[in-house]
């Protein structure tokens, strides 16, 4: 019996001691695991300060990146060099233009832009080429609406005029119905005003100084280029143009100028005020990768001298089916007609059939080559090759 | 007379030029649209660290250099925002883009800073990019087409539609 109690006493002393080592022990886990705790939301709060000091510094250096004392300023320019070998000329190669813009933004509804142009690549005295101010205007935003722009602007006519950079047209010439009739590139001084009365609806009024042609009545010759230009009889342009449907744009402008022979000081004897209206429209149309673009331009001038000449009506068309194969190539074809002396009873239209293609090293970087056949009071055939740039 | 009324014309332009100017090109605030998207239950930011492979697919697409460290998205389930700028002719467009089940559900210009080109704000426009995808060539598998004379918006609007919906795959896996 002693024997028992001795062992039972024994074994509860045992269990006892177990009992408060386990204590002890769950107390010390317990200590570890709060201090553990402690490690980790320590750690999570570093964690998160970390993040935090990441999320600054990236925001540092993006901002650094985009900053810069040049913030309101912009350069882009474009180029295009071409090679021309046709049957009744040599074959020429010409940087034909290098083009730099300069644009500043002065608060968020002013700004200027400007075009600077080397064209055929050397000018001076008896030489190729021309320094020209194609473009410098301020454009004020009046509200969301109406803006207006003052100084030197192109003339918003036709499609290549205000956009014509190499990789937004195909042919590597401009096409010769907007050079000869309109006549592309064709910037005037004056005042101009843009109003949006409903999305894609756009309306521009311009009062601007006008062409001065000679006594051939050329209207490509006409351009006096706001150099020194004689501004006596100014002229009026007003353009509608319809984007509302994705795809599509329908575009005319009506030009009334008061006397294209500036009164006439070109001339050896006076002659009749010769007052002039352009007319012109033109419709583009995309459908996937198929666009047809098509253009028709028609000078009025009036006045005995002009229609002695056949020049009081000078008219011109052309229509263009391209179709982009894939990103990288685009293939046109154009048949175009154009009349400097559509007033006469002879035949002087020249016709021009051209097809060809365009391969883009990227976006804005475009490789040209077109076949082009002449026909009516021209007899010529030739190709160009080309190449154009834009940024 | 034809000189007076040109000189009137140039005096009332000008005048008309003092007038006072509207904020131009902010349609609505990135908060609003995120806002719009989500019916008001907006989640928190996340942030997407964007990797070196992840910036050249971007360049690929946007065709030029990005610099940019991460982006801000915002996600619940199946769909996130993405408000994402890119550079039309010479100043960035701020662009809403909300991805439902892998296809855009709303597609917004939120600010054009540009002076031309601002067609693409118009619903006319922007209604084209609704329920587009991205096929396995990282092109949108439908055709967007262009407006005259706003053909660097274009780009722009068309190269943000296909990042946002790239960039909302990636998390989208990440999230598997």
């Amino acid at each position: 019996m002693m024997k028992k109690t001795l062992i039972a006493s024994a074994l509860v002393g045992l269990f006892a001691s177990n009992a408060a080592i386990a204590n002890e022990e769950t107390d010390k886990l317990r200590q570890v695991i709060a201090e553990q705790q402690k490690v980790l939301e320590s750690l999570e709060k570093r964690l998160d300060e970390t993040d935090h000091k990441l999320n600054a510094t990236a925001e540092h250096v993006e901002v650094a990146q985009e900053d810069s004392v040049f913030d309101n300023t912009t350069i882009g320019g474009y180029g295009e060099l071409h090679y021309n070998n046709y049957d009744d000329s040599d074959a020429k190669i010409d940087f034909h233009r290098f083009v730099l813009f300069f644009g500043h933004e002065f608060s968020d509804s002013i700004r200027f832009f400007s075009e600077f142009e080397l064209e055929h690549s050397l000018s001076g005295d008896g030489k190729p080429g021309e320094v020209e101010l194609e473009q410098a205007y301020v454009e004020v935003d009046i509200n969301e609406e109406v803006s207006s722009k003052v100084g030197l602007f192109l003339i918003p006519v036709g499609i290549i005029n205000e956009t014509h950079e190499p990789p937004t047209f195909y042919g590597v010439e401009r096409n010769g119905v907007e050079k000869n009739i309109i006549p592309a590139t064709w910037w005037e001084a004056g005042l101009a005003v843009n109003f949006k009365p409903a999305p894609g609806l756009s309306i521009d009024g311009a009062a601007t100084s006008g062409l001065e042609v000679g006594d051939d009545f050329k209207i490509r010759n006409g351009r006096q280029k706001v150099a020194k230009a004689k501004a006596e009889n100014l002229a009026y342009t007003g353009r509608i143009n319809y984007t509302a449907i994705p795809g599509l744009e329908l575009a005319a402008t009506l030009q009334y100028q008061t006397d294209i022979t500036q009164g006439g000081s070109n001339f050896e004897a006076p002659i009749d005020t010769a007052d002039a209206t352009l007319l012109e429209a033109h419709a583009i149309y995309q459908v996937n990768d198929f666009t047809v673009r098509a253009l028709y331009a028609r000078w009025d001038i009036n006045g005995d001298e002009a229609k002695e000449l056949g020049r009081d009506e000078q008219t011109g068309w052309y229509v263009e089916p391209a179709y982009k194969l894939n990103e990288k190539i685009g293939v046109f074809a154009r048949y175009a007609e154009y009349d400097n002396n559509a007033g006469n009873s002879d035949s002087t239209v020249v016709k021009s059939t051209s097809v060809g293609v365009n391969y883009y090293l990227h976006e804005n970087v475009v490789l040209k080559a077109d076949y082009e056949d002449l026909g009516g009071s021209k007899d010529s055939q030739g190709f160009n090759l080309g190449f154009g740039y834009q940024f | 007379m034809t000189k007076f009324l040109s000189v009137l014309f140039i005096a009332l332009s000008m005048l008309l030029s003092g007038a006072s100017f509207a904020g131009k090109g902010v349609y609505q605030t990135p908060k609003a649209f995120i806002n719009n998207a989500f019916s008001g239950a907006t989640p928190e930011a996340k942030i997407l660290w964007l990797t070196k492979e992840d910036k050249a697919v971007i360049a690929e697409i946007m065709q030029h250099k990005y610099n940019r460290m991460r982006i801000r998205y915002w996600q619940l389930g199946d769909e996130t925002v993405w408000v994402l700028d890119e550079i039309g002719k010479e100043k960035p467009i701020t662009i809403g883009v909300h991805i439902k089940e892998k296809k855009i559900s709303h597609f917004k210009v939120l600010t054009f800073r540009e002076s031309r080109g601002d067609e693409v704000r118009h619903d006319f426009y922007a209604k084209q990019f609704l329920n587009a995808k991205l096929n396995d060539n990282k092109q949108l598998n439908q055709h967007i087409d262009g407006i005259t004379g706003a053909t660097m918006s274009v780009r722009a609007t068309t190269k943000i539609a296909r990042i946002a919906l790239l960039l909302n795959a990636k998390v989208a896996d990440d999230n598997l």
